[in-house]
């Protein structure tokens, strides 16, 4: 897409909110008002973008938002939904918002319980790796070697991030997708995609948090990218939890993860031997996700 | 009328079904489970009208609720004890978010250890969420109580919890009237309150406020609370032209010139109405309506009966302080002139509430002097 043909009317998010510059959650409600809107109805879980959407009764998104408390959005998400449709709004798509708290660890149960339902909205989890609205606290989406602030320094995040896209194919739900900021045409796509299916429906959004990852707010884009290029954060999709297929390939070679490290203060503690064993994690999970990608390929 | 030989947990879900929800979504636990499965049983046969949603959780029961009733439907829910405890951020926020949701408590022990026997102490720990508690002591108050529960928080906006005892009404088969769908849905209507999330209409629900914000909130959310009386006495006289039954928020059985009163609510207040011809001199308060806590009515029947003593059967225990309800009845008598002597019986656990054991209990006094706090176990 051009740049020019880029139609910021589309959008329900306004200026005026609450997030920081550099802000990965917020561009991705941006891109997904442009992909799910108008009428769409959103339920934000405590998050950042409890925050971000601002005080009432002043609002930054032009829909109607329902704040929820933090293990329960998955459960909310489905009480909305069938309310809505009992009282026949039929054609309102509701969307969940949450972190990667939300989602990844306090959320984990309701969102289970909804997946396996197959629940007919669309889940968002908003990844910043860290409890980034309490001040950087580790969560099970907090990368192995990062810093945070119950994991301080000379201490770091010790443990794998928690897959939660191989959970979500467990669920055998209608959808999964990865997307990040840097690849928005992609997620787009993604989520005109998930409009069209019906039943529960998952995004996984790396959203890089400048204040967070200790990173420049005009890094955000270029990080998100080198997420993807170095293979740390491989975009995807997942039909019915079998069929696993890339959207995107890494141009020529892939970027060393240390590129993408090395621009986060969050990692700094980290040696090149640590990193090393990273990068090897990095390729080996690169290689399970082509071997799956190449089974689906051969079912079909 | 149509008699049915039923439980109070088939008479609560009876009522849902004759109400006419949108949906249910619910969780089982011992002993609420009948509730649940009758409901469950209702949609298998075509007859609930709403959805019937199996969720997770008692946390998830509730949130789900919640995010249906934002639509504006009108849904219901069940729980007991550890269910109930579970649920308790998500009572503060149905009730904060003034959704009119309603749910039955079925009373049972919190562990450990585990326990079935009917302690109060669940729903009592719920106390200052902002919902209204009624207590029923049969199967047939269950039946009516969740139909005006409807109205009720539809009515005021406020969440509603109908208690009753596990097994002692739970489990108990008794004859109720069940009225036809057709007239109880007539009787109730459609839900009347307000969607708060409506398809394109922009507004930002339950965010970030001030503590300022926050306070004229729950003024007007106490102020509502307190005009639940008087909504409960205008819906019950019409439950009574159309039914021909209705209830008190705290009831008084007082012979002439007895000075002395046990109050209780639930199953054990039928008990003690039971055994009151055998009691002498000696007096029954049921109190139903928990929150909000009918304290004027209260001081008026002290007043009236001019009452030296109440004897209060709590099946619960705040460690540390007491039987809740004995708590509740001193505060609210507190500063009348010449007030009675509020004894607490404490029976947590959950125990049997026996006729011995009310004897005991009102010859207890005068002669042993005036103890404020006696223990089942001891009598």
């Amino acid at each position: 897409m051009k740049i020019e043909e880029y139609n910021r009317e589309s959008e329900i998010l306004n200026s005026g909110h609450n997030a920081c510059p550099g802000c990965g959650a917020a561009l991705t409600v941006r891109y997904l008002s442009r992909a799910l809107g108008p009428n769409l109805a959103m339920v934000i879980t405590a998050s950042c973008w409890s925050i971000i959407v601002g005080v009432p009764p002043l609002t930054a998104l032009k829909c109607p938002v329902l704040h929820c408390p933090f293990p329960s959005a998955g459960s909310v998400g489905g009480g909305l939904r069938r309310g809505l449709t009992a009282k026949g709004h039929h054609d309102t798509t509701v969307v969940v918002l949450a972190g990667d708290g939300g989602t990844f660890d306090i959320g984990l149960q309701a969102l289970s319980g909804a997946a396996q339902r197959n629940e007919d909205y669309i889940f968002i989890c908003y990844d910043n790796e860290a409890y980034m609205n309490t001040g950087m606290q580790t969560s099970s989406a907090t990368p192995f070697g990062a810093r945070t602030n119950t994991a301080p320094y000379p201490l770091f995040k010790q443990g794998q991030k928690k897959d939660i896209m191989q959970i979500m194919a467990a669920h055998s739900i209608p959808y999964a997708a990865t997307a990040t900021v840097a690849f928005p045409e992609d997620m787009e796509h993604k989520l005109r995609k998930a409009k069209e299916i019906s039943g529960f429906r998952f995004m996984h959004v790396l959203s890089p948090c400048p204040p967070g990852w200790g990173t420049e707010s005009a890094d955000t884009i270029n990080l998100s990218r080198l997420a993807v290029n170095s293979n740390s954060f491989p975009l995807y999709e997942i039909i019915d939890g079998v069929n696993w297929r890339m959207t995107y390939f890494p141009e020529k070679k892939r970027t060393p993860l240390k590129e993408y490290l090395d621009r986060q203060r969050r990692f700094r503690q980290v040696d090149d031997s640590i990193i090393d064993s990273l990068q090897e994690e990095v390729d080996h999970d690169w290689q399970k996700l082509m071997e799956r990608v190449k089974h689906s390929l051969e079912e079909k | 009328m149509t008699f049915e030989l039923i439980s109070g947990s088939q008479a609560a879900a009876m009522a849902v079904q004759r109400v006419g929800v949108d949906m249910v979504a619910a969780y089982p636990i011992t002993p609420q489970t009948a509730i649940v499965e009758t409901l469950a049983n209702f949609e298998a046969r075509g007859m609930l009208g709403g959805e019937f949603v199996s969720v997770e959780s008692e946390y998830a029961a509730l949130s789900y609720c919640n995010g249906a009733a934002a639509a504006g439907a009108r849904v219901f829910t069940a729980t007991s004890s550890h269910g109930l405890a579970y649920m308790h951020e998500m009572t503060h926020w149905c009730s904060g978010a003034r959704f009119p949701i309603v749910m039955v408590n079925v009373n049972r022990t919190l562990g450990p250890p585990w326990c079935l026997d009917p302690d109060q102490g669940d729903s009592l720990s719920q106390r200052d969420t902002g919902w209204m508690q009624i207590y029923c002591s049969n199967a047939q108050e269950a039946f009516d109580t969740v139909v005006q529960a409807f109205m009720l928080s539809e009515e005021l906006l406020l969440p509603s919890l109908i208690v009753f005892d596990g097994f002692y009404i739970s489990h108990t088969y008794e004859p109720v009237d069940v009225p036809e769908k057709e007239l109880v849905q007539q009787f109730v209507g459609s839900p009347g309150f307000q969607a708060q999330v409506k398809p394109n209409f922009t507004a930002n629900l339950h965010g970030l406020s001030t503590g300022e914000t926050q306070m004229g909130l729950v003024k007007s959310r106490q102020e509502d609370m307190l005009r639940a009386p008087a909504v409960f006495e205008k819906i019950n006289e019409r439950y009574f032209e159309t039914f021909g039954r209705s209830y008190e928020t705290i009831k008084a059985s007082i012979p002439s010139g007895a000075k002395t009163a046990i109050l209780a609510a639930g199953s054990t207040a039928e008990t003690v109405e039971w055994f009151l011809p055998e009691l002498k001199d000696t007096g029954l308060i049921q109190l139903r309506m928990f929150r909000p806590f009918p304290a004027g009515l209260l001081a008026g029947i002290v007043r009236e009966h001019e009452l030296e003593r109440i004897v209060v059967i709590d099946r619960n225990c705040s460690p540390g302080i007491g039987g809740i309800f004995a708590q509740e009845v001193k505060a609210a008598l507190y500063g009348i002139s010449r007030p009675p002597v509020v004894q607490d019986l404490i029976m947590a656990g959950g125990v049997d509430v026996t006729r011995e054991l009310l004897e005991k209990i009102v010859q207890a006094y005068p002669e042993e002097g005036l103890v404020d706090q006696k223990w089942g176990v001891e009598l």
